[in-house]
């Protein structure tokens, strides 16, 4: 087969990858959801996350994960989870008065080790998760797409989402 | 009273909302920039005279984070959040013109800055490590933000070296966690005072040192330093000479030694000869250079010597000397990097032959590098000669004048090379000098004029804190760390816990 027709692996990994993506996908919001009760949290939830997007990218192509999670929505997302992480912290100072202080089990004390238990903090590795998923995802991308190409006899470094292969990069 | 977690909460803030936000507005970066370095450094001046610990999320001490702000870390505070704000002033048009991305740029300077921050605050071990990463790593994008074949060159070195020195501070945090099982400084300091040194802690304390050290660029480790200093744009170069390497290196080693491990003869004599090795091999490699922000770089090594020699005294007068000069170095080497800046959005080139009588055509620029250029060489009666004073007469009070002899030979021979930047690029020319490719040479635009105007009149008047405000602000500095690990312990710990005697 030619290669530099094919998108993606074969189509055994093409069909398992179909099958697993949605129960890899959910398992990284279980672990992110029930991180402050079993072992697990907004971090191994976000790379769980991020797997996936992975998957879909080693198994179908770059275009394949980039039209579900686009780089621009990647790095609003990215972003987003930072200031949502910061504005619980900063919600503590208003409400709990001092800086990440628990706010949510002071005012609405739960019974221990239910899902809603723990006050803030499972809001605070929901926010994680959006993060570390998103930014990982980024990276991943950045070191996907970024290839080393010789234009007019120079080594340049040159994102392929413009050119779709290296042939075509040397002729703009 | 200030809120401590505003210092990372604002910078952490705006970095974030930057590339949100500036995707659909292309002024903001700017904007949200230079305001939020304004209000903080508005903050930091509040801080003044101020002594709190902050508990985070309502933890107290030994369990919890906490931040801590005294005399030491406010006089950081202020020189940090000073040094961001003319930066920022500064990169309005530099940035515009060298380089594509300020998003990015606004968004890793915030980050940089909250990172620091949260250095000078902290009192907790592992958080200060947390928080010297984030600022590392942001620095480490920063130098190499051209993305030019050197740049990247000398941002991946800084980044190796830097790693290796981030990697024995977690050793040694992972040991001392491991003896003592606690992560808050004063707990730790008390727990040494209780139990005694023993090997484990005498390892850790070498760790820290060296990983320190690596941070603040001393001689035996400084050799990251003038590759990254130069290659990172002009208002970062005045960041990472005039604040990161304080913050980041000598701040943690003060406050560690002082505070924590308390301070002995050997630990002095460490520090005192690291200095001057220091003072002497950077200023001598500095007379050689031709590049301009090169030359700048192997500077500030020599200077960190200096700071050195003062906090390694150990004297009361040795930190106000020490603490002194590391808050003028900060104000005129990051002066003499915007300098630099201006001289190379002009003319293009940093190299000192190719440059010449630039005074009449940049007047501002050329004024205030030469007032820099007095201040650092300690000519009175700018801010450097009197630091300078006050760390040689410690010396000599110590019983100590071949430490103050050779603090006086690296003084002139500073003065030496400084006398070449004046006369090959303001005052004079050097052999390459082409007149005819420098004829359309302005003034750099007003706000990169007004950064520089600020710093200068700061080193010009500083000096004048020598006569009462030197209590005012390094007064509590010298309190803070004279008093040594056992107030420290008191202020933070409280009576919680029973502290044995001196």
């Amino acid at each position: 087969m030619n290669k530099s027709k094919q998108q993606g692996m074969s189509i055994i990994v093409q069909t398992v990858a179909r099958w697993t993506k949605g129960y890899i996908f959910l398992f990284g919001v279980y672990l992110t959801f029930y991180g402050h009760l079993t072992p697990g949290g907004g971090f191994s939830g976000g790379v769980v996350i991020a797997v996936t997007f992975v998957l879909l990218t080693l198994a179908f192509g770059k275009e394949r994960a980039l039209s579900k999670l686009g780089k621009v929505l990647a790095s609003v997302l990215d972003c987003s989870g930072a200031l949502l992480f910061l504005l619980i912290a900063a919600l503590g100072i208003l409400f709990g008065g001092a800086f990440f202080a628990n706010f949510i089990e002071k005012r609405f004390p739960s019974a221990n080790f239910r899902l809603f238990s723990a006050g803030n903090l499972p809001l605070c590795n929901i926010s994680i998760a959006i993060k570390v998923g998103a930014s990982l995802f980024m990276i991943f991308i950045i070191l996907a797409v970024r290839r080393v190409v010789e234009i007019n006899g120079k080594r340049k470094l040159i994102s392929t989402e413009f050119f779709e292969t290296p042939e075509k990069g040397k002729s703009r | 009273m200030t809120n401590l977690s505003l210092f990372i909460l604002i910078p952490l803030a705006a970095a974030f909302l930057i590339p949100v936000v500036s995707r659909k507005l292309k002024w903001f970066p700017d904007v949200c920039g230079i305001f939020t370095t304004l209000l903080l450094l508005l903050l930091s001046l509040q801080t003044m005279n101020q002594e709190t610990v902050y508990a985070m999320g309502n933890w107290p001490a030994p369990y919890g984070i906490v931040f801590v702000l005294d005399g030491f870390s406010c006089l950081l505070l202020i020189i940090i959040n000073l040094v961001g704000f003319v930066s920022t002033l500064f990169s309005f048009e530099y940035i515009e013109y060298f380089y594509t991305s300020k998003l990015r740029y606004y968004s890793l300077f915030l980050l940089m800055l909250a990172g620091m921050n949260g250095v000078v605050l902290t009192g907790d071990l592992f958080n200060l490590f947390v928080f010297l990463e984030i600022a590392s790593i942001a620095s480490y994008a920063l130098v190499g933000f051209g993305c030019q074949s050197r740049e990247l060159e000398a941002s991946f070195k800084y980044l190796v070296m830097s790693t290796v020195a981030s990697s024995f501070i977690l050793l040694a945090i992972a040991l001392v966690y491991g003896r003592f099982g606690s992560l808050n400084i004063a707990h730790i300091a008390l727990l040494i005072k209780q139990h005694g040194m023993n090997d484990t802690i005498i390892f850790s304390f070498v760790l820290l040192l060296v990983g320190f050290g690596v941070k603040s660029a001393i001689v035996p480790f400084h050799a990251w330093l003038p590759d990254a200093h130069p290659s990172a744009p002009a208002p970062i170069s005045a960041m990472l000479s005039g604040v990161v390497i304080k913050a980041l290196g000598v701040y943690a080693i003060v406050r560690l030694v002082y505070n924590l491990f308390g301070m002995t003869a050997l630990i002095s004599n460490l520090l005192i000869y690291s200095g001057i090795i220091s003072m002497i091999i950077g200023v001598l490699l500095a007379l050689g250079q031709w590049d301009f922000k090169r030359l700048l770089a192997y500077h500030s090594i020599s200077q960190m010597g200096y700071i050195f020699l003062g906090f390694g005294l150990g004297t009361p007068l040795g930190i106000l000397g020490g603490a002194f000069h590391l808050f003028n170095h900060s104000l005129f080497k990051s002066l003499l990097f915007l300098n630099s800046g201006s001289v190379e959005y002009e003319t293009g080139t940093r190299n000192l032959e190719k440059l010449g009588d630039l005074v009449q055509k940049m007047p501002v620029t050329a004024f205030s590098s030469l007032i820099a250029s007095l201040s650092i060489s300690g000519i009175p009666p700018f801010n450097g000669f009197w630091s300078k004073l006050i760390i040689i007469i410690a010396a000599v009070q110590a019983g100590k004048p071949v430490v103050a002899l050779w603090a006086v030979i690296g003084s002139i021979l500073t003065l030496a090379s400084f006398s070449k930047i004046q006369r090959y690029v303001f005052f004079g020319h050097g052999k390459n000098f082409d007149q005819n490719s420098f004829k359309a040479i302005n003034e750099v635009p007003l706000l990169m004029k007004m950064s520089m105007i600020i710093l200068a009149i700061l080193c010009t008047f500083t000096g004048l804190l020598m006569i009462n405000g030197v209590n005012g602000i390094f007064g509590p500095v010298v309190n803070v760390l004279d008093a040594g690990p056992h107030t420290y312990i008191e202020k933070i710990l409280k009576s919680n816990f029973f502290i044995p005697g001196n």
